[in-house]
């Protein structure tokens, strides 16, 4: 039982309301997050301050001295029963240009030789489907994707690196994410993409979106130095 | 367009000094917390003070060393910790409006309590609006002054704006002060995770004292004290989702970090959540304070919510009312 047949509420402090759909990372659990996020949404419901979408779970943060708690969960319980019917915007194909290896991927090799194939094989592999955005997470614009190809599964650094480069691709157990913003991190940088994903200054800020689809594809380190002159 | 105007010269930044205002909200879906100033109460009551609205942009300063110059004439009050503050090397009231000359100094010497003192000025600070509000998002690097804390050097704007002359004086009641202390019980309301816990677990959790270690910042306050017990049949971490200040997370190691506004989601277990009527002491814990957690019912957490809310209501009617 992946999806459960109800959202089940857990309690987040005096003004979190946690709603779970599923016990696990699945496309049907996470498209109920994200319909259930629309939906709440176009509501515009007086009270709730903000609703945090994420693989499986839609945190709920309200005002409890506009909106009492007993109110919410009755709007939120009415709202998940017609989310059938809501418009469902279509999955945008974003293609992300990726320099591998090299002074931009360090853990390139660590990967290939983790999973016994060659560096060629790890960029091949990870250029070799689109990945789904399950949530944007972590830090601004931070994209959770999966999931790897098996032969690219491989765990965590052990011990996490005090700064990682923005724009920095990165694989940690089935998963790739790109690095939005330079910060501290664990995952193992396979290479870099000389693309900015994420604009405080624009609307919408992030140019990945939970739900949206990432097609990588591999450029030479030339290609990633001359990105911005062409 | 609002017109800015020169307010203060930064000579010394201090340990930590950020401009904040109540948080931005309504991006967590693009990965963006809401930042913000931590102890809303005194934040909220320093712009009050000064006539603002409640949420302009002011200054928040942690434990002490924060120097300014005032540009010119300056309409100002601090609240907050008691961080020791002087005007030109007198000490100056808090918690009261304050009228400042051109070349007046304003020093933040040392912690008395607390741990943030918060500054306001009549007009807000002057910084642009990102995603609607002007907080410092420190880990995002955007927000308040250019993303960052203050440096030396730094020149700090307002909004243009009459000064507020008719307020001079003007106190906020001394019993209606939160005091901030050394040894804080904070209300918590058991979860989301509580049940990842053995009931030991949880005993240890809500009967033991815990004390603020220096790894604290504006993410989260870390703590040192008794591990706390998981149940040996679920996992350390679980998949991550939303996040909001007062979490309290359990990593592997079993002690317990209190997440404050720069997170938006999580992958720890959250034994429990602090109420947010004591966000506000969470704010003041510095290093070597001491806390222990007592779970109530999430009623008399929204009771106690209220209480707050309604202090501020009333200094609202009683500056109304002069």
């Amino acid at each position: 039982m992946a999806l459960y047949p109800k959202a089940q509420f857990l309690l987040m402090g005096d003004r979190g309301l946690l709603l779970e759909f599923g016990d696990e990372i699945n496309h049907e659990v996470n498209e109920k997050v994200r319909r259930m996020a629309l939906a709440i949404q176009r509501e515009a419901i007086r009270g709730i301050i903000e609703s945090v979408p994420t693989y499986r779970s839609l945190l709920t943060i309200y005002n409890p001295l506009i909106l009492s708690l007993e109110d919410l969960k009755r709007i939120l319980q009415k709202i998940e029963e017609g989310i059938g019917q809501t418009p469902f915007p279509e999955p945008k194909l974003i293609r992300i240009p990726v320099a591998y290896g090299g002074a931009y991927g360090p853990d390139l090799e660590f990967v290939a030789q983790y999973n016994q194939i060659s560096s060629e094989e790890v960029i091949r592999l990870h250029c070799s489907k689109p990945y789904f955005i399950y949530m944007i997470g972590f830090m601004p614009g931070y994209p959770y994707m999966g999931e790897l190809p098996d032969a690219l599964v491989t765990p965590r650094l052990k011990t996490p690196r005090l700064s990682v480069p923005q724009g920095s691709v990165a694989i940690a157990q089935k998963q790739t994410g790109i690095y939005s913003v330079e910060s501290p991190g664990g995952w193992q940088i396979i290479g870099r993409t000389p693309i900015r994903i994420f604009y405080p200054e624009r609307e919408p800020p992030a140019l990945l979106q939970m739900g949206d689809l990432v097609q990588f594809y591999p450029i030479s380190e030339k290609e990633f130095r001359e990105w911005h002159s062409k | 367009m609002q017109q800015r105007i020169g307010a203060f010269e930064v000579l010394e930044p201090g340990i930590l000094t950020t401009v904040q205002d109540l948080g931005r909200y309504g991006f967590s879906q693009f990965g963006v917390p809401p930042s913000g100033a931590l102890d809303h109460f005194s934040f909220r009551v320093a712009n009050l003070l000064v006539k603002n609205g409640e949420g302009e942009a002011s200054l928040e300063t942690t434990v002490m060393g924060l120097k300014l110059r005032a540009l010119g004439e300056l309409v100002i009050a601090i609240t907050g910790g008691d961080l020791s503050p002087t005007l030109n090397g007198e000490p100056l009231e808090m918690w009261r409006i304050h009228l400042l000359v051109e070349g007046d100094v304003l020093a933040f010497k040392k912690v008395r309590s607390g741990c943030r003192a918060y500054l306001a000025v009549a007009g807000g600070l002057a910084v642009p609006e990102i995603m609607g509000s002007r907080s410092t998002y420190l880990s995002g690097k955007f927000g308040g002054l250019e993303g960052r804390p203050l440096k030396k050097g730094d020149l700090l704007h307002r909004i243009d704006h009459p000064s507020p002359l008719d307020r001079l004086g003007q106190r906020f009641p001394d019993d209606w002060i939160p005091r901030f202390e050394k040894e804080v019980t904070l209300r918590v309301i058991p979860g989301p995770q509580n049940r990842h816990f053995t009931e030991r677990g949880f005993k240890t959790f809500s009967s033991s004292i815990y004390q603020v270690t220096p790894q604290s910042d504006r993410i989260g306050i870390r703590l040192e004290g008794p591990g706390i017990e998981r149940r040996p049949d679920v996992e350390e971490s679980i998949i991550s989702e939303g996040l909001l200040s007062g979490a309290i997370q359990v990593p592997g190691n079993g002690r317990p970090i209190i997440i404050l506004n720069e997170l938006v989601t999580g992958g720890y277990t959250k034994i429990a959540t602090v109420i947010t009527a004591d966000l506000i002491k969470v704010a003041q814990l510095k290093p070597g304070d001491q806390v222990r957690f007592e779970p109530i019912s999430i009623e008399e957490a929204h009771s106690l919510l209220r209480e707050q809310e309604r202090r501020i209501d009333d200094f609202k009617n009683l500056l109304q009312s002069l």
